[in-house]
């Protein structure tokens, strides 16, 4: 008899075999992390239950299980392998295995050339994400999975990591997207990234087995993989339990249940982990503080029966939406805090009826809405006025600190900060989609670990070693407590320590502070995270100086909303539905595409009780203005109709392609010319769309490369998929020295990508793919090297010809990059013609790719402001000494254009950054350095596969706010 | 007390005046290699601090001063060097910090100015940082590099990796435990001494060394079971630190494994060789490509000293750079240069040939070279060579030791495995010759 203990990250899994390798008994169980306590109960069970389980041989399996297997001498099998044995033993004949577990996504290869894969480090989540997703559609798994089963669209749901997929989930769920259409978008975001991210580029084919939990109990999601994989795989008997099993399998030491029993219950890890300072020192301390922070408060009034002037501020936030009445003199007559479980408008409708209820007379007369659900709700409840975030926080913020020099919103999902200078808003510090572990996360960590958040804080207070978790994502987080509890941490510790890491991830991620002489001394905190009185305290500890905290610290959105309203004037009426209109309201949701451009947006149209309608999931106006944007102000359009304008030559060398991605966006006007000249047939794949980016994402080895790196196997792909049997794609360490930087390098990426697909991509192995390096930097040697290399493959070539090709291709990527320039003198003309203000949205030559740039540019034109790049101003400024080393092309171009508008009133520049992009870790630092020196702010956006525009539009509305645009 | 010095772009200067009143702090890599090469600093008159720091607040203090998404072994040098500073133990207004530079394309040759920018942060703008390279970038009167300094230090490397490879090859099988690592600590002071004199790097004093440390390790009693071998390869500085790695060398002795890390030098060996790959592909200068043939030659000949002396006691040599090269040709081209480069691939490929195929491939998350050298080339060298079984291991702050070892445990489950099943196949081909010899008698 043998019995396997598989301890996962939210499961303990037990199975008993006996001699036949039959399973006689097993449980499934969640431990709640009380991983020690509940193995003991399971262990004293078999024992009970079990009979001759005295003779038994065990082994432990199971993520979370090498500590406590260590502690009390047990073998320990590595789960995968542990899967890997069962399968050979009780499914033999099967080719590949998928296994889902609670944090793990696993992908065994059994036969021809086994190979195993697990999820990196940045993938985590694939149950626990269906399962944050589940509660953030306020329903339990099975419904989820009924859900997605009715489902009549699929949205496009970035399929790396659960931060990621949420930040695009909950837009559309507060547009009005239907449930069950976003159950099945992410099944099916999840089989992406599992295919995506393990494949990495072997065929999954033949007998395809499903295991663990997720696969087992949620059928959709099998079926999901089906189609993607178009095969049909089974879920076996037992499927819960094959980790455990193979655990048992490889038992080969009897079990002395006594010892093991005691041995666990003394468990208490090595109470080896790094902490930092209590929170409290005592009582008395922790009770100074709450009377310190409870100064910081309104008036209030009652609303009932109230018949005076009111304004009402509302923000719809990402999980919560927040509602309050003022009075005339500010006086709060009611607020209400609700959680948002999907869809803000019902709320909204519940919150005004119940002030319609309470003060049936009230008279209102300005009414103002903030947040994610801004449009949505303006719209629907023909709200006054709506404002960006950014503008309601400070209004409210001014409030209660008139002198406040930085202000900081933890909310639900997001972090905002912002520093104030001159009494505007001058820097904005918005979290990027990586680190928006903010209140949600604790609220998650509370709720896994068996306890209401208010407890769970609570615990911390007094925490005596406050566990030191680091600042990073949630992902890595669960990982990190999990290691802490193995360590000996108790639950007060964690809870300390994640109050600490939420700010430790605001100070050092978000903001990048090195201290509070950065921030100034007068600071406002709010934001619902800051009710929890440890958060606030471990903000105050790690800045070392006190702040404010409003008591209404979870209501300011709404309040400066209110405020904003009733700064618009006190003798208007507002136009908010009335007590009548609101009690024949209706709401209904129609899902389209918008097919007006290659973009093709996916459509959520409301349409309300009186007709009126409201589009959201678009990018641009067009759809409602049908019209397109201001032309000729964009350069990213015009860059892009530039490159568009290449069109294949009929050559009688016949035809070669060119890929598409990274720096073909620079280098396609160079080597097209020398092609054609060559009597090439050049033929381009063309422009990216999620198609052309689905075609190649099973043969991406590395699943933190940059996302246009990504699509570049894509774009391989397509040019194989259309017949072409020469690809030309050089690799290239130098680029072009334009004189900007110390040197002139590409980055390794857009150096060497050449080499990964020669490596990873099986399709190539049929066709030619000219890889070699060249050096385009040596116009003298170009034409003799480059003549060697392509004479291997065209023999017939002369160095005569080739030099004749390069005149014309160094002559070619000249006049483009004048084309370039000319065009960015004339849209700054026009603009400074016309008044408007300019935006330098600089990035990397490939951010011109739609699929890439998101339509961030026409987005940003539809605020009617100008768009010129990087590289159509950057030759205006000298070389000029930087505080990084200057040593590549591309990003040279960066300085120089920060450097350029520096002391130039009608521009900014806003800095695309590919997620991922390790280079850009050091230029937007330096970028933000040259600016903030002239006193300008600086904009960061980062971007991915994500599609979600929502925090953009906050940053852009933010920065023309702050800049009176 | 040395006044400050700044050049025209503004950086501060490490005069000839600090050289007198000032220590050099030094960050710790390779402990065998930094014990032994920072004595040619003593010899040469500077007084150098090696940083032995380790412990989570390195990487806190990282995290506060460096840029989050930088990458890992940036945040761990800079947060060693301010950890170091703000730990009292040094006068903040007499210390200069060195730091290397290697002005390739990658981000690590903006170290050196993260860290000044870092030191910005912390406010300790007075201390002067020495660029250590061999492009003769950023000059200081109080420091150069000269010639026989490189020398000396090139012998230290080579030491260090004779040493390195010999404690990794005897340690495991070791009968008293401990005994090789004494017996790296007394080399060390050995040679330490030799060079604080300013000995011990001429030829014919390396050959002697290089035989004699090699011949010391064949006195220590072993008895050599057998036990899974494991390569580790990577980002330089996360391969050989434990700081950057988690203690990787340890983690595996722990699990039972004989590890294998190629040395240093076949790195040195790696970047010189560039510059002449470089004229090859693109042109270029001819006294260049000369003077790197000239530096090619000398270290080839330091390692063929390491080669030719392990191999006289029957150890496992490393393989020559020469070899180690042509395993690539036609893999990757020589031209991928960025970070550790085509050479990564080079010693997966080398180590899988040599025995070494379960291969751990360590780099800081998002390193972008190894994004093309490593994770781009495993399933290359898989389809090349079968015996290799790797797995790549991301390090960071946030990255928790739990998964890392998690999945090193998988590729050891998996190299056990394959070691049991070669064991049972010698053990049954043993038996048959046995059997067949007895049956012959």
């Amino acid at each position: 008899m043998k019995i396997g203990l598989d301890i996962g990250s939210t499961t303990i899994k037990c199975a008993v075999l006996d001699d036949n390798n039959n399973l006689t008994y097993s449980t499934y169980e969640r431990h709640y992390s009380q991983i020690t306590q509940k193995m003991g109960e399971i262990l004293k069970q078999i024992r009970l239950n079990v009979k001759g389980a005295d003779k038994a041989c065990i082994a432990i399996s199971g993520s979370a299980g090498m500590g406590v297997a260590e502690s009390c001498n047990l073998d320990f099998i590595q789960e995968v392998y542990a899967t890997r044995v069962a399968v050979n033993t009780f499914l033999p004949g099967t080719d590949v295995v998928i296994e889902l577990g609670g944090e793990d996504a696993k992908i065994l290869f059994l036969s021809g050339g086994m190979e195993v894969r697990m999820n990196g480090t940045c993938a985590g989540g694939t149950g626990a994400f269906i399962d944050q997703m589940a509660s953030l559609l306020n329903v339990d798994i099975e419904r989820f999975n009924e859900l997605a089963a009715q489902y009549e669209k699929t949205y496009t749901i970035a399929s790396r990591c659960g931060v990621f997929a949420k930040t695009d989930i909950q837009p559309l769920l507060n547009q009005g997207a239907r449930k069950s259409d976003i159950a099945q978008s992410i099944f099916a975001a999840v089989v992406n990234q599992t295919v995506a991210g393990l494949a990495q580029g072997r065929e999954i084919e033949g007998k395809v087995v499903y295991l663990g939990g997720p696969l087992t109990f949620m059928p959709e999601l099998r079926k999901q993989f089906d189609k993607v994989l178009d095969t049909k795989g089974t879920c076996p008997q037992n499927s819960l339990y094959y980790v455990a099993m193979g655990a048992a399998l490889c038992a080969d030491n009897t079990i002395d249940f006594k010892t093991v029993i005691n041995k666990i219950t003394k468990y208490a890890g090595s109470g080896n982990f790094a902490f930092n300072k209590p929170l409290f020192k005592d009582k008395k301390e922790y009770e100074e503080f709450v009377s310190r922070h409870s100064r910081a408060n309104v008036k209030g009034k009652d609303i009932q029966g109230y018949k005076g002037k009111a304004f009402i501020g509302i923000d719809a936030g990402s999980t919560t939406v927040k509602g309050v009445v003022l009075s005339e003199t500010k006086e709060l007559l009611f607020s209400k805090y609700l959680s948002n479980s999907g869809n803000p408008v019902p709320i909204v409708k519940d919150f005004l009826e119940e002030v319609y209820k309470l003060a049936p007379k009230i008279n209102i007369v300005g009414s103002a809405v903030t947040g994610y659900g801004e449009e949505i709700v303006k719209n629907a409840f023909c709200v006054d006025y709506g404002i960006v975030e950014t503008v309601a926080h400070f209004t409210a913020a001014k409030d209660f600190m008139p002198d406040v020099e930085f202000i900081i919103d933890i909310g639900g999902q997001d972090i905002k900060c912002f520093k104030i200078h001159n009494g505007a808003i001058d820097n904005i510090f918005l979290n990027e989609a990586c680190s928006s572990g903010c209140g949600s996360f604790l609220q998650t960590f509370a709720n896994a670990l068996g306890y209401s958040i208010e407890e769970f804080a609570a615990k911390g207070l007094f925490a005596k070693h406050p566990v030191d978790l680091g600042s990073r994502c949630t992902v890595f987080m669960n990982s990190s407590v999990k290691q802490a509890q193995k360590d000996g941490a108790t639950i007060e510790d964690i809870s300390a320590g994640l109050s600490l890491s939420v700010v430790k991830n605001a100070l050092y991620k978000v903001i990048r502070t090195s201290g509070p002489d950065e921030l100034g001394k007068k600071i406002v905190v709010q934001g619902g995270t800051f009710l929890n009185n440890a958060v606030l305290r471990a903000f105050e500890m790690e800045m070392g100086t006190p702040v404010v905290r409003p008591v209404i610290s979870g209501l300011m959105g709404a309040y400066g909303a209110a405020l904003y309203a009733m700064s618009c004037g006190t003798d208007t009426s507002s136009s908010i539905l009335t007590k009548k209109q609101l009690e024949e309201f209706k709401h209904v949701i129609k899902v389209t595409n918008c097919g007006m451009c290659q973009n093709n947006c996916r459509l959520t149209v409301n349409t309300f009780a009186d007709g009126r309608r409201f589009i959201a999931g678009n990018r641009c106006e067009r759809p409602i203005t049908k019209k397109s944007p201001e032309k000729g102000l964009n350069m990213y359009d015009y860059k892009l109709s530039l490159l568009q304008s290449y069109k294949p030559q009929e050559g009688s060398r016949g035809k070669i392609g060119l890929p598409m991605g990274l720096n073909m966006y620079e280098m396609l006007p160079f080597w097209h010319t020398f092609l054609t000249s060559l009597s090439f047939e050049v033929v381009t794949s063309g422009i990216s769309d999620k198609k052309v980016y689905a075609k190649g994402n099973k043969t991406i080895p590395s699943d933190t490369i940059c996302f246009p790196a990504k699509l570049v196997h894509g774009h391989i792909q397509k040019l194989i998929d259309m017949g072409i049997e020469n690809i030309f794609y050089p690799c290239m360490s130098y680029n072009f020295d334009e004189g900007l930087g110390d040197n002139h390098y590409n980055c390794p990426v857009v150096a060497y990508y050449p080499e990964v697909i020669g490596a990873n991509m099986n399709s190539v192995k049929n066709i030619t793919l000219i890889k070699e390096y060249v050096g385009i930097h040596r116009r003298k040697d170009f034409p003799k090297k480059v003549c060697e290399i392509l004479q291997k493959y065209y023999p017939d070539i002369t160095l005569k010809e080739v030099k004749k090709a390069s005149e014309a291709a160094y002559a070619e990527y000249e006049a483009h990059l004048k084309r370039i320039r000319d065009k960015g003198e004339e849209i700054i003309k026009r603009a400074e013609d016309e008044g408007r203000q300019i935006f330098v949205l600089s990035g990397r030559p490939y951010h011109v790719d739609p699929e890439i740039n998101h339509g961030i540019d026409k987005m940003i034109a539809g605020f009617g402001v100008a768009i010129v790049t990087e590289d159509s101003v950057s030759h205006h400024v000298d070389k000029f000494p930087t505080t990084v080393l200057n040593q590549w092309t591309y990003h040279s171009r960066l300085y120089a254009a920060a450097r350029y508008i520096a002391d130039k009133d009608n521009m900014n520049l806003v800095q695309l950054v590919s997620f991922g992009c390790g280079v850009d870790a050091i230029t937007t630092d330096e970028v933000r350095d040259i600016l903030e020196k002239e006193g300008k702010i600086y904009t960061q956006i980062k971007i991915d596969e994500i599609t979600n525009l929502g925090a953009v539009k906050i940053r852009i509305r933010s920065l023309l706010a702050a800049i009176g645009g | 007390m040395a006044k400050l010095e700044y050049d025209k772009t503004g950086r501060l200067l490490f005069t000839k005046e600090m050289k007198e009143e000032y220590t050099i702090l030094l960050p710790m890599m390779a402990p065998i290699h930094f014990n032994i090469i920072r004595n040619v600093f003593t010899h040469y008159g500077y007084k150098t601090v090696l940083l032995d720091t380790e412990g989570p607040e390195i990487a806190q203090v990282g995290l506060k001063y460096v840029h989050n998404d930088t990458c890992y072994p940036a945040l761990l040098v800079i947060g060693q060097f301010i950890h170091a500073l703000q730990s009292g133990k040094y006068d903040v207004n007499k210390v200069a910090l060195m730091i290397t530079q290697t002005g390739g394309g990658c981000r690590a040759s903006n170290y050196i100015h993260l860290l000044r920018k870092a030191l910005k942060k912390a406010g300790f703008e007075q201390i002067p940082v020495i660029s250590l390279n061999l492009s003769g970038m950023e000059k200081n009167s109080g420091f150069t590099l000269t010639i026989p300094m490189i020398r000396r230090m090139a012998a230290g490397l080579i030491y260090g990796d004779e040493l390195m490879l010999l404690r990794n090859q005897v340690q495991p099988y070791e009968l008293n435990v401990g005994d090789s690592q004494k017996l790296v600590e007394k080399w060390i002071s050995v040679l330490s001494k030799q060079f604080e004199k300013g000995k011990g790097f001429t030829a014919s004093e390396i050959d002697s060394n290089m035989d004699e440390i090699a011949r010391s390790f064949t006195e220590i009693k072993i008895n050599k079971v057998p036990k899974v071998k494991v390569g580790v390869v990577g980002e330089i500085y996360v391969k050989y630190a434990a700081l950057g790695n988690n203690n990787l060398e340890r983690f595996l002795a722990e699990q039972g494994c004989e590890v294998n890390l190629p040395g240093i030098m076949g790195f040195m060996l790696f970047k010189v060789d560039n510059r002449i790959e470089d004229i090859k592909l693109y042109g270029g200068n001819k006294i260049k490509y000369t003077i790197a043939n000239a530096l090619m030659n000398y270290f080839t000949k330091l390692e063929t000293s390491l080669i030719e002396s392990v191999k006289k006691y029957g150890f496992v040599p490393p393989s020559a750079y020469v070899h180690t090269k042509s395993l690539v040709d036609g893999v990757i081209g020589f031209g991928s240069k960025m970070g550790e480069g085509w050479l990564l691939t080079a010693e997966m490929l080398e180590l899988t040939e040599a025995g070494y195929g379960n291969i751990v491939c360590a780099q800081p998350f998002g390193c972008l070279p190894n994004h093309i050298n490593g994770k781009g080339m495993i399933r290359k060298i898989k389809s090349i060579d079968d015996r290799a079984n790797i797995v790549a291991i991301d390090y960071d702050p946030g990255a928790p030791r739990v998964n890392q070892e998690n999945r090193i445990k998988l590729m050891l489950a998996v190299a056990k495995e394959n070691l049991n099943k070669e064991l049972s196949e010698t053990q049954n081909t043993e038996t048959k010759e046995t059997k067949e010899t007895v049956s012959q008698t």
